[in-house]
């Protein structure tokens, strides 16, 4: 584990003032440094929260002013026995489970193999990476073009080796959600590579040297040593990973538009879909609320977990 | 990683790209970006107009701007196309409801009477259309009729488009389908459809008939409703507050469907838009149901082929399912008069190329082009001309129109019985399952 040092105040004692007074001093320009941040996050994150939660309460619509007529605990009652939040519901929740295992897995394995290189390191993080800062456009409009029927490049390949008839990508219900998956792992894999290579960095090399001395063999050496060590970028890697891809829309809209038969719809775009295409804020706010609960319990297993692994260190 | 060997700070690079981006900034003022974030608006003597025309629409169109723009130089014309469907609507309504709608879009008929419900139209005063020579009579009525809602005009209609016919005429002649002038025979029974769907098939080896199933809602529906309307049925009722489904109809429509397709294997079960046109197109069937627009598509693959009005298979009054584009006017508050005549001028402008627009296939909702001797002989287009006059739009609601949640709903019901997985009166109590979700919520406009 890296190792803090605690910063001792040495111009205390010598400008003369006392501990109360320099802490409040301290204490005002802190708040005045933080203030135009807390002022945009107070208008436009928190704000803007408590008014959707206010909003899930009554019938509003996106071209009335106001808030609507009151409609109690109807839309949440709506979208908790509407079976298109809770297939969009499943939806967010397959996707995440198709991309975050191989996210956290290959970023794993693709950042050993970049630590272990002598030469070269910076080429391969440079590969490895930059997918990530391609925008979700431009992403969506690639992986578009490569799952084209027939004239596409994967179909051509695929017809080089042999396979003539493969499925329409991302027009076939059953493969719609496995290309969108793929796509998103090539895209966003740099991330969590990126982490665990810092992670792998931060490991004393004398620890691998020790246990060359003892006899253990590569493989033995990253079982026991590199990801034992690595459980807190695991664990951060993890949660990131699950909560961005609970929060997916962009590659599913650019990609299949919630389709075929919106059978990839996430949440998001449901929320989108009911609230901007058919005017009712009112009922997607309280959707999204509904949503906001389930990402805010993911997050608090992270607390939790991180909290006992603090304790435990 | 100090930087006191380097000649130049850090400090001094920010200063000069904040110069630099200052300076930037004053001098583009009259730019896009400028004008967006100061939200000053666009130069005054722009027009901007936004479409839903892809393909080959989209090619006439882009066409008919150009003459525009050369017949006025002083004017800038501002077109956008967006992603036909649902993703157009939304950008317009919200660009409306933020203030910053175009000057003129496009709009389905079957849609702007949604939008103007939610108040996101500027009505239109008839007196002040007068002198563009925008009034009733010069407009197809069933047209003319669908663009007010509660008697105020809203929409200036520029066509009609209805489900037709294609067939290819050298299988309908091996088949013994054509008189002798080379005109499909009358086929005004589902048995004489599904006698003549056998024959083409013998001819064709593979289909006697084609529409596009996998991911086309809107093809599925159009095919279902135009055989629903003629039985006199109808869907939605009340603003679509109420689901009037008429079950035998609809299960009687939905029966000859799966028989066609599924039961006596003469069209395919499992197609997508692409693909039946490139079916179509090889000869691989001798009959396509679609809308008109891909009458150009055809001609490019010089298919021998020819269209005309879809039959009228029950006896009754004949409909067709249809719906019309027509130009509305977003609600601007700081809209004057004079780009209000600038509007009116380009409308009408766009109107006297009709021309070029019904090369697209489309009926021209523009009478004077319409009953011209010019459109009587543009065949196969004027064929089906006389089909406007019963064009049945979709029934309205706040979720029906064009590319809407209702299409959507109905077109994979009755999709899935062409695929052959659902029964008619599964999938009648399908539609009626999720219609009813939404028919039983407050609407919002």
């Amino acid at each position: 584990m890296s190792i803090q040092t605690i910063p001792v105040y040495a111009d205390e004692r010598a400008t003369g003032t006392t501990g109360a007074t320099k802490r409040r001093d301290e204490s005002r320009s802190g708040w005045g440094l933080t203030a135009p941040f807390l002022i945009f996050y107070v208008l436009f994150l928190v704000g803007p929260t408590v008014y959707g939660i206010v909003m899930s309460f009554f019938n509003s619509s996106l071209e009335h002013s106001g808030l609507g007529g009151f409609a109690g605990p109807d839309n949440y009652t709506q979208a908790l026995t509407s079976s298109d939040f809770w297939q969009s519901m499943w939806h967010t929740v397959l996707f995440t489970l198709m991309t975050t295992p191989p996210l956290v897995a290959i970023a794993l394995l693709l950042a050993i193999f970049t630590d272990r290189l002598a030469r070269g390191r910076w080429f391969f993080r440079l590969i490895f990476f930059a997918p990530y800062v391609v925008p979700s456009a431009a992403m969506a409009l690639i992986w578009t073009w490569l799952y084209t029927p027939q004239i596409g490049l994967w179909d051509s390949w695929l017809s080089a080796v042999g396979i003539s008839n493969p499925p329409n990508w991302l027009a076939d219900p059953s493969w719609a959600m496995a290309s969108v998956a793929l796509a998103t792992v090539w895209w966003t894999l740099g991330f969590n590579f990126v982490l665990y290579l810092a992670g792998l960095q931060e490991i004393p090399r004398n620890l691998y040297e020790a246990a060359a001395v003892d006899g253990a063999s590569r493989w033995h050496q990253m079982r026991r040593i590199t990801i034992p060590l690595l459980n807190r970028t695991t664990a951060l890697v993890l949660v990131l990973q699950i909560i961005a891809s609970l929060k997916i829309f962009d590659q599913i809209f650019l990609m299949t538009s919630g389709g075929p038969n919106y059978s990839t719809r996430p949440l998001l775009e449901y929320v989108y879909d009911i609230g901007f295409t058919d005017f009712r804020t009112g009922y997607a706010a309280a959707a999204s609320m509904l949503y906001f609960l389930l990402i805010l319990a993911v997050s608090l297993v992270w607390f939790f977990v991180s909290r006992h692994q603090q304790k435990g260190a | 990683m100090s930087t006191e060997g380097h000649a130049v700070s850090r400090r001094t690079v920010l200063r000069g790209a904040g110069l630099l981006g200052l300076g930037g900034l004053l001098s583009g003022c009259g730019s896009a970006f400028a004008s967006g974030v100061a939200g000053i608006g666009p130069p005054k003597n722009t027009l901007s107009y936004w479409n839903l025309f892809g393909g080959g629409d989209g090619a006439h169109m882009v066409a008919m701007q150009q003459v525009y723009q050369k017949q006025h130089p002083n004017e800038v014309l501002d077109a956008v196309t967006l992603a036909w469907g649902n993703p157009y609507y939304t950008k317009l309504s919200l660009a409306t409801l933020g203030s910053r709608p175009p000057d003129v879009g496009i709009s389905h008929l079957s849609r702007a009477s949604i939008l103007a419900d939610a108040g996101l139209l500027e009505p239109l005063n008839e007196t002040e259309l007068a002198p563009y020579g925008l009034i009733g009579r010069n407009f197809t009525p069933a047209a003319w009729q669908k663009a007010h809602m509660n008697g105020t005009l809203y929409a200036v209609p520029l066509d009609t488009h209805p489900f037709v016919l294609y067939y290819n005429t050298d299988i309908c002649k091996k088949a013994g389908l054509l008189n002798a002038d080379g005109s499909l025979k009358s086929l005004d029974s589902p048995e004489a459809l599904t006698a003549a769907l056998v024959a083409a098939k013998k001819v064709t080896g593979a289909y006697g008939a084609v529409a596009s199933i996998n991911n086309d809602a809107a093809t599925q529906w159009r095919f279902f409703s135009t055989l629903y309307y003629q039985l006199g049925g109808s869907v939605l009722a009340d603003n679509g507050q109420k689901i009037v489904l008429d079950d035998a109809k609809a299960e009687k429509v939905l029966s000859l469907i799966r028989d066609l397709a599924v039961k006596q294997g003469l069209m395919p079960t499992s197609v997508d838009y692409p693909g039946a046109i490139t079916t179509f197109a090889t000869g691989k069937a001798g009959f396509f149901f679609e809308g008109e627009w891909e009458v150009a598509t055809f001609q490019t693959t010089k298919t021998p082929f020819n269209m005309t009005a879809f039959p009228n298979l029950y006896g009754g009054r004949y409909a067709v399912q249809a719906d019309s584009h027509s130009f509305v006017l977003p609600k601007d508050p700081a809209r004057t008069d004079a780009r209000r005549a600038l509007i009116f001028g380009f409308i009408r402008s766009m109107l006297n190329q009709s021309s070029t627009w019904a090369q697209g296939g489309h009926i021209p909702a523009w009478l004077p082009y319409q009953d011209s001797a010019a459109y009587g002989k543009l065949k196969p287009e004027s064929n089906y001309k006389w089909a406007a006059d019963y064009a049945r739009y979709d029934d309205p609601g706040w979720y029906s129109g064009s590319g809407s949640d209702f299409e959507n709903i109905m077109g994979f019901a009755i999709g899935a019985v062409s695929a052959g997985q659902m029964s008619p009166a599964a999938a009648i109590s399908d539609m009626r399952s999720k219609l009813a979700q939404y028919a039983n919520t407050t609407p919002p406009v």
